[in-house]
Order: C-alpha cells, then sequence, then structure tokens
C-alpha cells in the first residue's frame, strides 16, 4: 500500500487573465516535513502557498490535505462549510501579522477556538495561556497589537494560528516586514516548531534560516518549480543556470 | 436688540427646538437604517442588490432635498401616500440622509485592511463571523467621526421641513416675525438655539469616538 502524502499539489496552474502566475506545479510535503519555498518576486511562490488553503484559488488542479481536496468545486455554501473545515487544520501566518487590532493579545488567541471550537471562557484561556508562553509572549496577554513591537506581533500571529491546533502550518514572508534586530526572536519560534515536527511551508527570502531548518527547499521561478531537494544540495550544488542566477544575486544582495 | 422681545419668545422658541430635536433623532435613526441597508446593498455579492444600492445614493444625493420633501408631501397624495406634514418630514429626510451615510458607512468597512478579514478566514471564520468580529467592529470605530459629519448636516436639515408647515424652530421664527416684525432677533435666536443642539450633539459624538478608541 502507497501511503497517502500529506500534502499534495497536483497541477497546479494560476493566471490572472493572460498573466501565468503558477504553471503545472507540482508538489508533494510529508508529515513533520519542512519545506522552504524560495524564488525572486513574482515567482509564484506566494500564489502557491496561499492556494494551499484556498486563498487565493488555482484555475486548475487540486490541493489534497491528508488525502482530502482542499479547493473541491462545491455549491456556495457546501464550499463555505468544507473549506471551513479545512482552513482550520491549516495555520496560516503572515507578511503583516494581520493581528486583530481591537481585540488584546489575548482576545486574537481565543477567538477562533471559542467561535469554532465552541471553547468556554476559562478553557479558552488556559489555551491561549498555553500557546502565548510557548511564543513568549505570556507577560504581554492582556496588550493591544498597537502596543507590541513587530517580533513580538509576529510571535503572537503564530500563537493564534497554533491555537487552532493545525496539522500544517504556511508561513508567508513571516519576516520580511521585520527590522533585522527583530527577525530572531520569529526565527527561533520557528525552529521550536521545526523541532516539535510541526509540518511547515515556509515562503522565505532568508536563505539562512531555509538552509538551517529546513529539509528541503523548492526554487521556484517564473511559475515553475525549477529545482528542488535538500538545502545543502540546491545551496551548494545547484544544478540549474536559473537558480545559480538567483542565489549569486542573492549573495551580492547580501553583502 | 430688543432683549425683553427675545425673553418672551424664548419658551415658544425651546418648545419648537424640541420638536427640531425630536425630527433630527427620527431622521437620522432612519437614515442610519438606510445607511446600514443601502451599504450592505452597495457591497453585496449580488449584482442587483449592488444596483439597487448605487441607484439609491445617486438619486437622492442627485437630486435637493426639498425636491424630495415636496414630491413625498404634496406629490404623493396624488399616487396615494397620505402623510402628514410631520411624518413626511421624518420619512423624506431619513430616507434622505441614509443616502449619505450609506455612502459613510461602505467607505469605513472597505478602509478596513483586507487583511483582516483574510486573517480571520485562514482560522476557519465563515464570511459572516470574519464581518461580524473582525471587520465590523474595526468599521464602526472607523464611522463613527464620518457619521457624525452626516448627523450634524442632518440637524440643520430640518430646517427644511418649514417649507411643509412643521411648526420646528425654523417655521416657529418666520411665523413670530409675521407677528412682530422683528427679524433679526427672531433668526438670531433660532440659530442659537441650532448651535446648542449642534454643539451638545458634537460633544456626545466626540466622547463616544474617545470611549471606543483603540490604545
Amino acid at each position: 500500500m502507497t501511503q497517502t502524502p500529506f500534502v499534495e499539489i497536483r497541477h497546479a496552474q494560476k493566471s490572472y487573465g493572460t498573466l501565468e502566475v503558477l504553471r503545472d506545479v507540482n508538489l508533494t510535503v510529508n508529515r513533520g516535513e519542512i519545506v522552504a519555498i524560495i524564488g525572486p518576486s513574482g515567482s509564484g511562490k506566494s500564489t502557491l502557498l496561499r492556494a494551499i488553503n484556498d486563498l487565493d484559488p488555482l484555475s486548475a488542479g487540486e490541493v489534497l490535505l491528508e488525502g482530502v481536496q482542499v479547493n473541491k468545486t462545491l455549491p456556495p455554501r457546501a464550499y463555505e462549510a468544507h473549506i471551513n473545515e479545512m482552513r482550520q487544520h491549516i495555520g496560516m501566518v503572515f507578511q503583516h501579522f494581520n493581528l486583530f487590532p481591537h481585540l488584546t493579545v489575548r482576545q486574537n488567541v481565543t477567538m477562533a477556538p471559542k467561535l469554532l471550537k465552541r471553547l468556554g471562557e476559562a478553557e479558552a484561556n488556559r489555551l491561549a495561556e498555553e500557546q502565548l508562553a510557548h511564543v513568549g509572549m505570556l507577560e504581554r496577554i492582556d496588550y493591544y497589537p498597537s502596543q507590541l513591537s513587530g517580533g513580538q506581533k509576529q510571535r503572537v500571529a503564530i500563537a493564534r494560528a497554533l491555537a487552532m491546533k493545525p496539522k500544517l502550518m504556511l508561513f508567508d514572508e513571516a519576516t520580511s516586514a521585520l527590522d533585522p534586530e527583530l527577525v530572531e526572536e520569529v526565527n527561533q519560534v520557528m525552529k521550536r516548531l521545526a523541532e516539535e515536527h510541526m509540518t511547515m511551508i515556509i515562503v522565505t527570502h532568508e536563505m539562512d534560516f531555509a538552509a538551517s531548518v529546513c529539509d528541503r527547499v523548492i526554487f521556484m521561478d517564473g511559475g515553475v518549480v525549477v529545482e528542488e531537494g535538500p538545502p545543502s544540495v540546491v545551496f551548494r550544488t545547484p544544478t540549474q543556470e536559473r537558480t545559480r542566477n538567483f542565489l549569486r544575486k542573492y549573495l551580492e544582495g547580501a553583502k | 436688540m430688543d432683549t425683553d422681545l427675545i425673553l418672551k419668545v424664548t419658551p415658544f422658541f425651546l418648545q419648537a427646538a424640541v420638536i427640531t430635536v425630536e425630527l433630527s433623532v427620527l431622521t437620522v435613526l432612519i437614515g442610519l437604517a438606510c445607511g446600514a441597508l443601502g451599504a450592505a446593498a452597495r457591497l453585496s455579492r449580488h449584482a442587483a442588490l449592488r444596483f439597487l444600492g448605487a441607484a439609491y445614493v445617486s438619486v437622492i444625493r442627485g437630486t435637493p432635498a426639498l425636491i424630495q420633501l415636496f414630491l413625498l408631501y404634496f406629490g404623493g397624495p396624488q399616487i396615494g401616500i397620505q402623510l402628514d406634514a410631520f411624518s413626511a418630514g421624518v420619512i423624506g429626510l431619513g430616507i434622505n440622509i441614509g443616502a449619505y451615510m450609506t455612502e459613510t458607512m461602505r467607505g469605513a468597512i472597505v478602509a478596513v485592511d483586507h487583511g483582516q478579514a483574510e486573517a480571520a478566514r485562514t482560522l476557519g471564520l465563515s464570511r459572516a463571523q470574519a464581518f461580524r468580529k473582525v471587520v465590523l467592529p474595526q468599521a464602526l470605530r472607523l464611522m463613527i467621526r464620518p457619521l457624525g459629519v452626516n448627523i450634524n448636516a442632518q440637524i440643520k436639515a430640518t430646517a427644511l421641513v418649514s417649507a411643509i408647515s412643521v411648526i420646528e424652530l425654523t417655521y416657529t421664527a418666520q411665523r413670530y416675525i409675521g407677528s412682530t416684525y422683528k427679524p433679526f432677533e427672531m433668526f438670531l435666536l433660532a440659530g442659537v438655539l441650532y448651535l446648542a443642539i449642534i454643539t451638545v450633539t458634537g460633544k456626545v459624538i466626540a466622547a463616544l469616538d474617545r470611549r471606543v478608541r483603540l490604545p
């Protein structure tokens, strides 16, 4: 018996009018695997990530989580119920945090579990404390987002996603909007998640982080996967010219 | 300036000011309801509703409120709508301010960053839950001040119903001019009372805005 892949993307295609953003992308992610998607801007990496929870629906192709199709074609009401259920298993962290500014840190974390899992006040509070302690934000539990630094906001956003006990976490350039000195605290949290064997798909511009944390690196360009493999191979001995060009430019930029 | 006359007529003007306040409160309530419905229509997924919302706004904002009142009060009976002056005034002005409030509310809702609804949806919230729990609370805060501007305009616009003989502040001033021949005193007194109503309303709105403001 062949094992069902944890996440499977089959023949993903996406176009806006005549602009093809994704052209037949295939990708399989195993349970517990940590995958980085890298590539120049406009390569389609964020679009691919956002297709996984159907935030940016594909034009064609399938996304499956544990063999269940995420982007099913259903009548509107049935789709709504289906996608809301699927998304509870797929946590997502955004570049700009998207914390809810009218809610405290605690309320940011407890809102979805209370609404969707019918958690009581005490239980939800315990969950929030547990998740916030995990990202080192327990002391700020009753602050508002505007009172936090960027790094702190992103840690809260991670706790908010984790509070739904997702099976999979998606990170869309989670550290790109941060001041350089705040990047590390968020990276630490992501590293800890990696050690706990959370399945993660990470769109990133940080090659060092990808190299040190990820099991596999996917290099995308022009809407296709150009090259993939373990970071040691993709970063040190890339086989494709486009990968070499991209990495060279990145290294020059880093200097 | 005839201060004795002013003091003598002030009690009657105060009674008229109460009518102006009633008109203001009722028209604002109708306006808020029309505004909420209008904004919902304009932001609807259904093209027909969006069209209706847009038509409401452009027709009402594209014609004088006074014409709308005349049409309802004088023209209404011709098509079977019989309203007394006060009701016609409240309904007509309420529908009128509702069009402006539609735009205010719609503007506040679309001003909430799209990433907010997106983050809520990725947690598994439905479209309705995301709107209710995440977008609306932020939009409501954004709309308090601009709705205050609409309300300020509306209080002054209640003067229009004097033209269909509702006995409010402006009508009362005109009536007393007929018997006293002192337009300066009468309009001055009416103006001061409008100013008082608007000042108090402005303070209430500012206090409400402060109360819900986020840290």
